[in-house]
């Protein structure tokens, strides 16, 4: 097996649940590298657990084909597939210890019971939960229940581990830690992950490659920072991060340069190009922490700081309408000279940084010319 | 929460019929017979509770045990049909779809709403020498026979009708059929609550349907499954009417026994120790069923 042929091949599938007005995924085709750590982002209700549970086996995909490592899974039931999935709601069993829920696959396996209970604590010692062994799932908290979850299924040294939601039940603190775990995990264990989420941020500190779902459809299917700076719609680019979104006409489309009209922004000017009709109604995409603010009267510095666009463009004034602190930075909701409001967030790199700007200031801002990104749906 | 408790007045208020109705109907009557149980009969209507044990002792004589324990066999084979037979069902309604799950719980309990004397009746024109099962496997038998000859094969001998009715089969079977729903639907209760992604996780982990039925689904519907077979085997152990329409000279069960003493024999005291000798066995099944629910409580 090279590194260049995929683990889980998805091709053109399809499921339709009977009574359902729409199929809950909808002709998705999807490759999967060995080792990759894969999302699947999406809102709720999109299919994410649809697709994974058909990876499981557990739903059979009305068209289309699912390939593990060559095969065809069409035929192949559940507990003969190379894959083992970690369950949004744990799915610990609870009559059993920690010990034996870890050790059940292998025990089915019908492996010696002396190297189950070593792999057992090798798995349990993996996920920090050595000395829990004889505990029974009611005696855990969330997050380890989550870990015997996660144990049972990396025992079994599964081609591929799914997990849906792994994350989902923990508080924000754990989460931003598990995260961290199982990124590592992956990387010590080398197997591939496909983890399902609705969770952006935590899409984006984990994954390698991102498919966010919408409908059903995959959306975009790119790398976090791709997808972050580079969204290919207006559905990913609001559904990852957080960002302001203009309607307007492309008015300038040359190879290096291009310039929309916003009515609700004014005039966007890019340093590069668009492949879109000239004329064509666009969407400008713009990051709340691309923009910078400056008080009124440094308008010269506005200009200059914003020098690598013509005269009059990537620049606007408006007046701060609402304002929350978060520690980090600050973010400011700004009603535009147009009317439109406007999110711009700005780093407090210094203490006293949010005491700049208050309710009702008049303010100005510029952003870049290789900011703003061009969206044509 | 508590309030109930605090609200004396209003909580004596609350019980106080159902109360006196459960001390009048209930408690005195079984009061009375227990009393009996100690007592020599004086006349036809002349009982003398005279605190004498004979009716025990004569309870136990091995005649009597020897219908006890036959009673224990059959109620304990009924039992054991009914939860094999009824653990399936449970199961498929379980997993069948929103919209066949009301129906097949309503055929489940279809027969509750039947009087119980023509359920057996029906039965009993089932299992006739000329009723419809011996009919059926009559035809069947004729049919093959008439193959059997063309396909090289001698033919058999005309159809025997077989006796199905007036026997301890008939009776097993009769109590099956009769107790099943009891049999179904805790289990039904049972396995519904089950987390269905419990399943899936065991399948996920390489254990078969079956395995995962056994290691899995069995012990987590255990409380279900104990008062599926208590509330079986309780009525089953004290039927009365199928034996005594179904089954034979041999299949008399101790609730026949009793009632002979207390109408034909005209021997209250004996009759109520019999009855009362049932119903501690019945109690020790209730407790046995309460002890293992503890022990399941405690291992969560
Ligand atoms: N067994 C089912 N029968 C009918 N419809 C279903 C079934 N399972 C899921 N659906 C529908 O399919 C769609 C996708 O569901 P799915 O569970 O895959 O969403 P999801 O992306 O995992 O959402 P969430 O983030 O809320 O878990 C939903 O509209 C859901 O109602
Ligand atoms: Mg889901």
């Amino acid at each position: 097996m090279s590194d260049a042929s995929p683990i889980i091949s998805i091709r053109n599938v399809t499921k339709r649940f009977k009574g359902a007005p729409s199929p809950a995924v909808d002709d998705v085709s999807l490759d999967i590298m060995p080792g990759e750590f894969f999302v699947l982002l999406g809102p709720s209700g999109c299919g994410k657990t649809t697709l994974l549970r058909m990876i499981a086996g557990f739903e059979i995909p009305t068209e289309g084909q699912i390939l593990i490592d060559g095969q065809d899974m069409a035929l192949v039931p559940p507990n003969k597939r190379p894959v083992n999935m970690v369950f949004q709601s744990y799915a610990v069993f609870p009559h059993m210890t920690v010990a034996q829920n870890v050790g059940y696959g292998l025990k089915i396996a019908r492996m010696p019971s002396d190297e189950i209970d070593t792999r057992v604590r090798e798995a349990l010692e993996l996920v920090k939960l050595d000395g829990l062994a004889g505990r029974r799932p009611d005696q855990l908290s969330g997050g380890q229940r989550q870990r015997v979850a996660l144990a049972r299924s990396l025992i079994m040294r599964p081609k591929v581990l799914l997990l849906d939601e792994p994350l989902s039940a923990l508080d924000a603190k754990l989460r931003a830690q598990m995260q961290f775990e199982l990124a590592d995990l992956q990387d010590e264990v080398g197997i591939t992950f496909i983890t399902v989420t609705h969770d952006q941020d935590e899409a984006l500190s984990m994954a390698g490659r991102i498919a966010v779902m919408n409908k059903g459809d995959i959306a975009q299917l790119a790398t976090p920072s791709d997808l972050y700076e580079f969204p290919a719609n207006r559905f990913v680019a609001d559904f990852v991060g957080s960002v302001n979104i203009f309607e307007g006409t492309l008015t300038l489309d040359e190879p290096d340069r291009a310039a929309v009209d916003c009515p609700g922004l004014g005039k966007v000017y890019l340093n590069h190009g668009v492949t879109g009709a000239h004329g064509s109604q666009v969407w400008i995409a713009l990051r709340p922490e691309k923009l910078y603010l400056h008080v009124p009267g440094e308008g010269k510095a506005v200009r200059e700081a914003a020098r690598d666009a013509p005269e009059g463009h990537n620049f606007a004034r408006g007046t701060i309408k609402g304002m929350s602190y978060l520690g980090d930075i600050t973010l400011y909701e700004i009603r535009l000279e147009s009317g439109a409001m406007i999110r711009v967030s700005r780093p407090n790199l210094s203490r006293r940084d949010q005491e700049d700007f208050t309710w009702d200031d008049r303010v100005s801002m510029h952003w870049r010319a290789d900011s703003p990104v061009v969206l044509l749906s | 929460m508590e309030d109930w408790k605090r609200g004396r007045a209003m909580f004596a208020t609350v019980a106080a019929a159902p109360l006196t109705w459960l001390t009048l109907f209930f408690i005195i009557p079984m009061a009375v017979v227990w009393l009996y149980s100690f007592g020599t009969n004086r006349g036809l209507t002349d009982i003398d509770i005279s605190g004498t044990l004979v009716n025990y002792q004569r309870a136990l004589e091995p005649l009597y045990l020897g219908i006890f324990a036959k009673s224990l066999v059959v109620a304990g084979i009924t039992t054991v049909i009914c939860l094999v037979v009824g653990f399936p069902v449970a199961l498929a309604i379980v997993f069948s779809t929103d919209r066949w799950k009301p129906w097949l719980l309503l055929a489940i309990m279809l027969p509750f709403w039947t009087n119980l004397l023509i359920r057996t009746y029906a039965l009993m024109a089932v299992l006739r020498t000329e009723g419809y099962a011996n009919q059926s496997i009559g035809w069947l038998h004729d049919r093959f026979g008439s193959i059997m000859p063309l396909v090289g094969l001698p033919a058999p001998g005309a159809y025997e009708p077989m006796n199905l009715l007036y026997n301890n089969f008939a009776v097993i079977l009769g109590l099956v059929y009769v107790h099943l729903p009891f049999m179904v639907l805790p289990l039904y209760a049972a396995l519904d609550r089950l987390d269905r992604s419990l399943i899936e996780a065991s399948l996920d982990l390489g254990a078969g349907h079956i395995r995962t039925l056994l290691a899995i689904v069995a012990p987590l519907a255990a409380p279900g499954i104990i008062s599926g077979i208590i509330i079986t085997f309780v009525p089953a152990l004290g039927a009365y009417l199928t034996p005594d329409l179904l089954g034979g000279p041999d299949s008399q069960m101790i609730a026949n026994v009793i009632e002979r003493q207390f109408k034909r024999a005209n021997d209250w005291p004996f009759g109520a120790a019999l009855s009362f000798l049932l119903m501690y066995a019945t109690f020790i099944a209730i407790a046995f069923q309460a002890v293992k629910a503890k022990q399941a409580e405690r291992r969560g």
